[in-house]
């Protein structure tokens, strides 16, 4: 079971919380300019890594707000937390 | 391969079964292979069983990291049915369910495959209607399917409670008389063997860490045990499916995700069909050794880590005591986890991928065991043929792109 520290709230049980999946997946600049596989690549692929990983979350049986946890998948340990639209803390957001 | 019979049986009972040959040989890897495939489950058993037999190769390794079966194959709650929404699906599942249907016998292996039955109950208006679309659907599809009653819910299970004043009553169920469960390892053992006994080498304790790719072709695998060589390579690693993607630079759209199950402390025959709700949230039957096998939903992030959260335990229990009280005082004897891969659409992907060479079965998710046959038979021809079979055809990656998604949430909820 996890303990998630909200940045709102601090740690909190897990069943408290709800995940978002993958973080920083950008919405395309120019939807028009998309192809096909551009488009499968936006909706549907993701990184799914064995390891570290960057991950929304939303505190929704609490204070109901969304934010970033980076967390090791095999581990379970969560490395850090940051707010929505704040940089990740290892760097390299994009 | 010295065939199973009730001769053999009686001849190794004189002997004390102290010689009864080896199910399978475990050979060291060759530097070079026709085909390799990656993952040591029933899937991938099964296609180079399929690969052997209905297509006559035989220079093909089957490269497993840890031992046979002991990923999802050995870890699911084996159910098996057929009753999916889609064409595409029914077709799939159905040619799975045939081919269940005479596996003991083809594989001298038995698999103890138990046709049971698979009911799934409704508990309120809209669960009533979205039932009796979906056996429709099924029929017409040309698999059986039938609609009960509260009272034929009764005749079929009678611990259920039918009482109207429930907080969710039972008000009917739909039916596959042909679904049931089976014996998950024999499943993979039957397979091994089959495959092994027409050449097959199968690998074990050796771990693809890399895949070598030249001029958008594969050229061969690195693993463990040194470089293996190969023409074409089936991956087939389940909820380690986007690992070895991205070892060939590719992307998936899957996520991998703990699902849990446990059993009960063994007790006398109670229930004599599998049951699944997923309005309550759970599904349970009960094996021959008298445990009870329960399962529901996956935990809600990824995880590769086979441990699953503590809170979907209370909440499948929960479920299930709200379903047959009569379960309320029975002890837990395990539970674990698995690692399920799953697709957007909650439908599997099996077909080609960008890489000449190389193919890719995964996606299978929360519900693979019952089609691991079939899994099997339509990605041996993909790769024997260099193209999908009509059967697989309309599950390529590419559905991701042109948008022919397969979504089959309904009848991959609970359910598995
Ligand atoms: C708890 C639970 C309950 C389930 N219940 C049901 C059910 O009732 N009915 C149903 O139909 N389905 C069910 N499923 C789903 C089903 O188990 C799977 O879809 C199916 O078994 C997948 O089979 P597989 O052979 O593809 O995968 P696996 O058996 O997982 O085989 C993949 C293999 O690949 C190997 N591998 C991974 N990476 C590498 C590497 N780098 N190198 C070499 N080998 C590698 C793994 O070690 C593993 O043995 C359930 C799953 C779970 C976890
Ligand atoms: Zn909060």
């Amino acid at each position: 079971m996890l303990l998630i520290p909200c940045p709102w709230c601090g740690a909190r049980d897990e069943s408290e919380f709800t995940c978002g999946g993958e973080a920083h997946i950008r919405r395309p600049a120019d939807p028009d300019a998309l192809d096909d596989a551009h488009w499968a690549d936006y909706l549907f692929m993701r990184a799914n890594p064995k390891g570290s990983h960057r991950e929304r979350w939303c505190h929704s049986h609490g204070c109901g707000r969304w934010f970033n946890v980076e967390r090791d998948t095999v581990t379970h340990g969560i490395v850090s937390v940051y707010r929505m639209g704040e940089p990740p803390p290892g760097g390299d957001g994009s | 391969m010295t065939r199973y019979s009730i001769f053999s049986l009686a001849r190794n009972a004189m002997g004390y079964h102290r010689s009864w040959p080896r199910a399978w040989r475990s050979p060291q890897p060759r530097p070079s292979y026709d085909i390799v495939i990656v993952g040591g489950g029933g899937h991938g058993l099964a296609t180079a069983y399929y690969l052997a037999k209905e297509h006559g190769l035989s220079d093909i390794a089957v490269i497993e990291k840890g031992w046979l079966g002991g990923g999802n194959t050995g870890r699911n709650t084996t159910i098996i049915r057929s009753n999916y929404l889609w064409d595409e699906s029914a077709h799939l599942y159905e040619k799975s369910l045939k081919l269940y249907e005479g596996l003991s016998q083809e594989l001298n292996f038995n698999i103890m495959l138990s046709q049971r039955g698979v009911l799934n109950l409704a508990h309120n208006e809209h669960d009533l209607k979205e039932l009796s679309r979906r056996v429709r659907a099924i029929r017409l599809n040309g698999i059986d399917s039938e609609i009960l009653d509260p009272q034929g819910v009764k005749a079929e299970v009678p611990i259920a409670n039918i009482s109207p004043s429930l907080r969710y009553p039972i008000l009917g169920a739909s039916l596959q008389r042909r679904g049931g469960i089976a014996r998950h390892d024999a499943v993979a053992w039957g397979f091994a063997r089959a495959a092994d006994a027409r050449g097959v080498d199968i690998v074990q304790n050796c771990e693809v860490t890399g895949i070598d790719i030249a001029d958008g072709r594969v050229q061969g695998l690195e693993t463990t045990r040194g470089r293996i060589a190969a023409r074409k390579v089936g991956l087939v690693a389940a909820g380690h499916s986007s690992v070895l993607a991205a070892m060939a630079g590719l992307r998936l759209p899957i996520e991998s995700h703990t699902l849990q199950a446990m059993v009960s402390e063994p007790i006398k025959p109670v229930l004599n069909s599998v049951v699944m709700s997923n309005t309550v949230h759970v599904y349970v039957s009960q094996s021959d050794k008298g445990e009870l096998v329960i399962g529901a939903g996956m935990d809600g992030y990824n995880s590769y880590s086979q441990r699953g959260s503590f809170q979907i335990v209370e909440g499948q229990m929960g479920a299930l005591i709200e379903l047959f009280p009569i379960f309320s005082r029975l002890s837990l004897l395990r539970q674990w986890g698995g690692i399920v891969d799953v697709c957007p659409d909650a439908s599997p992907i099996v077909g080609k991928t960008p890489v000449d060479g190389l193919f890719i079965n995964c996606g299978w998710g929360t519900g693979g065991f019952k089609a691991t046959p079939g899994s099997g038979w339509v990605f041996a021809h993909t790769i024997a043929r260099d193209r999908p079979h009509a059967l697989n055809a309309p599950f390529a990656l590419e559905r991701f792109a042109s948008g022919v998604l397969i979504d089959e949430h309904g009848a991959a909820a609970v359910a598995h």
